[in-house]
């Protein structure tokens, strides 16, 4: 489904990612974990076009099409979905409006029937139960005086909304109670099937009790020092990441 | 960097085609003369020339004012052509059937329903091209149930009584640079008077067009609502494209009796200039209502998006007891237009309130200033203002300020005022685009969730028109 080849890319002309290689298959779940500022968010927003950030070398092919030949608002129909670590907030515009334009722009794409509001509202009322969303959070303003938590919430409402064929969720954990973190989770594993794929990127390995990767990586310096089993979640719990960044050091990677 | 923001298509603005039609006009430039002249050709009563020649006088003793947060070249006063009407051989058609056949494709084209059978809106309009009034609909309509609503220049042969006694009553003519100006040369406009007890069955509305590339426009709109009187007034108006910049200078008058509503709707969309600011309307308006019987409401909506400068305070006068002014406002500058836009409360009578949303978005190098006045005089027990002034800014090269100034000399008084200041910016659009909306879409959600306190004081028609209008003005311009 995701090829990634020795995609580099950079800020403002500060490289940021190094040269990273991932496969990723339909039905798999992969983890990107690593210290902070060692290029994770960087990874996600490069896949879903975030402008600020140039691709400088590299190839990425999603379902075999060169991702970089699309917009990011193609890339988000294609099915490409990024869960936000930091969602923003927008006055004004509510958010049931935003997740109906959201889901029509979708089916528009796939040649599906849109829904009128009231035909969405049927389908929404649905889909907020999986995230244990409260009805008023409908009408607010798109996640405007949203917790942090409520925000979390609502990234996976859009996920539920969207069905995507590759969710990245950034930090989905962050800013989560127990309670929370595991309805989430659980509402993220009701959500992943046998043709989606999922890329959890965490700083804390305590989501993988909730959603379990069959593959998790640590990236640090824009690098990807270690790729194994979920095992090596539990070992970068006990550990730390200090040791998986002195092995690198010393056997030289690249 | 910024590429998504800068890839989204930038579309000229749709109304500025010159129409190729013959006109009726005097030679540029001011005098006495000049001003004699316009007066006789609309057949004018004397008292109406001296009106016209005291307010003259006086504005040759005036200065151009300076404190708006506005540059610009001041006009040659010289220059400006002051009459032009598209010729004719009867000054007033008496029926569609009569106006030139491309007057009215001009129109058409702009949208305008001037041919009452097709007029499925149901709205009334009287039509100015340059300085003439070409036709008013619904007029004999109207008359069954006492309104009024005709071209200005008529109202002065047909009703003079009610033009006397109201006229500059609300906007004297020595009130300011450009409202005496216009008091001088205004040249036609639109004049409603809405009878006691009466609800104006339909909106009514005025469509300005500039037309001739020398020409000024000063047009002069006057309501009355009488006693527990309503009324809904639109006002849309474009220009063609220049590369020289004309003069509008109108001046409008609303009075408000005892219990009576008056609703004021703008879309103004006047020729904004080029991306490099050559050209452009210079919108200079003076607009002001009287709420001069108890309980009197007057609400001013105002959609602000085209001139190369916009110098514009709609403006309410609290002076009966209980009354009620309203003011919204939505305006947007992108590329180098400058406006310094707001509006003035003045509470003189008891337990009178006022509102006033206003919202700046800037774009491009454009500056935009919220400029208003909340004052409360000495008798006004109890007065409320609520005031809220909130500015979105688009790119980095633009700017927005606000300057409210607020007068109290009643105890009594309570005054609120807000204002917050907010950026449409690469994340919040890379949130929309990342779920599958595209740039443009994202643009006008947003803004459109930015001017909704606003938008839904405009009557519908005019609510859907805006929004398209504002979504196509920001095209190009976020970046």
């Amino acid at each position: 489904m995701l090829s990634i080849k020795n995609l580099t890319a950079s800020i403002n002309g500060t490289p940021v990612l190094m040269g990273i290689d991932l496969e990723m298959k339909a039905g798999e779940i992969h983890a990107i974990m690593g210290p902070n500022g060692s290029g994770k968010s960087t990874l996600g927003k490069v896949l879903a076009g975030h402008p600020s950030y140039e691709v400088t070398g590299g190839e990425v092919l999603f379902e075999g099409q060169n991702l970089f030949d699309l917009q990011p608002d193609a890339r988000a129909r294609a099915g490409i979905f990024l869960g936000f670590q930091h969602p923003i907030e927008v006055p004004g515009v509510s958010n049931a409006s935003f997740l109906r334009l959201a889901y029509n722009k979708k089916a528009e794409a796939e040649g599906r029937d849109e829904l009128d509001p009231l035909e969405f509202d049927d389908f929404i009322h649905e889909k907020i139960k999986l995230v244990a969303m409260k009805e008023e959070f409908l009408d607010r303003s798109l996640n405007e005086g949203f917790s942090g938590g409520e925000k979390k919430r609502n990234e996976i409402l859009q996920m539920a909304v969207l069905e995507p064929k590759l969710a990245i969720l950034d930090e989905l954990d962050s800013g989560l109670d127990i309670d929370a973190m595991r309805v989430l989770g659980d509402a993220v594993n009701r959500l992943q099937r046998p043709d989606r794929a999922l890329l959890i990127i965490t700083h804390f390995p305590r989501i993988l009790e909730t959603i379990h990767p069959q593959f998790v990586h640590v990236l640090s310096g824009g690098r990807i020092l270690k790729s194994a089993g979920k095992e090596l979640a539990v070992e970068l719990e006990e550990r730390g990441y200090d040791w998986v960044l002195e092995e690198a050091a010393a056997g030289g990677l690249r | 960097m910024n590429t998504t923001l800068n890839v989204v298509t930038s579309q000229e603005y749709k109304y500025g085609f010159v129409t190729d039609i013959e006109a009726d006009s005097v030679a540029p430039g001011l005098n006495e003369d000049v001003i004699r002249f316009i007066s006789a050709k609309k057949g004018e009563p004397e008292w109406l020339l001296e009106f016209r020649l005291k307010a003259y006088r006086h504005w040759l003793t005036m200065t151009e004012p300076d404190w708006a947060k506005v540059a610009y070249p001041k006009p040659d006063f010289q220059k400006i052509v002051y009459y032009s009407a598209p010729k004719a051989k009867t000054p007033k058609y008496a029926s569609m059937d009569e106006v030139d056949p491309e007057l009215k494709r001009t129109f058409e084209k702009l949208g305008v329903p001037i041919n009452e059978q097709a007029a499925l809106a149901g709205v009334a309009v009287d039509v100015v091209f340059d300085s003439v009034s070409v036709t008013t609909t619904y007029k004999e309509k109207l008359a069954t149930v006492g309104i009024i609503f005709c071209s200005f220049s008529e109202a002065v042969k047909e009703h003079p009584e009610l033009i006397k006694q109201y006229l500059g009553s609300v906007v004297p003519s020595a009130d300011n640079f450009y409202a005496a100006l216009n008091s001088a040369v205004f040249t036609d406009g639109s004049f409603v008077f809405i009878p006691k007890g009466v609800t104006c069955p339909m909106d009514l509305s005025t469509y300005f067009r500039i037309n001739n590339k020398e020409s000024g426009q000063f047009e002069r709109t006057l309501i009355v609502a009488e006693e527990s009187a309503s009324v809904s007034y639109l006002e849309g108006c474009t220009a063609p494209q220049f590369d020289t910049n004309q003069l509008h200078a109108a001046v409008v008058e609303l009075v408000a009796l005892d219990h009576a509503t008056i609703k004021y709707s703008t879309v103004q969309n006047w020729y904004a200039g080029d991306k490099n600011g050559v050209g452009g309307i210079f919108n200079f308006v003076t607009k002001r209502g009287l709420c001069k019987g108890k309980s009197s409401h007057i609400s001013w909506t105002q959609v602000e998006t085209g001139s190369a400068i916009t110098w514009k305070y709609p403006s309410c006068i609290l002076l009966g007891d209980d009354s009620v002014g309203e003011f919204y406002s939505v305006a947007l500058t992108n590329h180098k237009q400058q406006a310094d836009t707001g509006t003035k409360m003045v509470h003189i009578g008891r337990n009178t309130k006022s509102t006033i949303i206003s919202k700046g978005i800037s774009a491009g190098d454009s500056s935009n200033s919220y400029r208003g006045l909340v004052k409360v005089q000495p008798k006004a027990e109890g007065a409320r203002n609520f005031s809220q002034c909130d500015s979105m800014l688009i790119g980095q090269a633009c700017s927005a300020s606000t300057f409210p100034y607020i007068e109290v000399q009643n105890r009594s008084a309570r005054v609120e005022h807000e204002a917050t200041t907010s950026k449409i910016g690469e994340e919040q659009l890379f949130y929309f685009q990342q779920r599958g909306i595209p740039a443009e879409e994202a643009i006008s959600m947003i803004i459109n969730g930015f001017c909704k306190d606003v938008f839904r004081e405009l009557p519908m028609e005019f609510a859907v028109e805006a929004t398209k209008l504002l979504s196509l003005k920001l095209e190009g311009s976020v970046g």
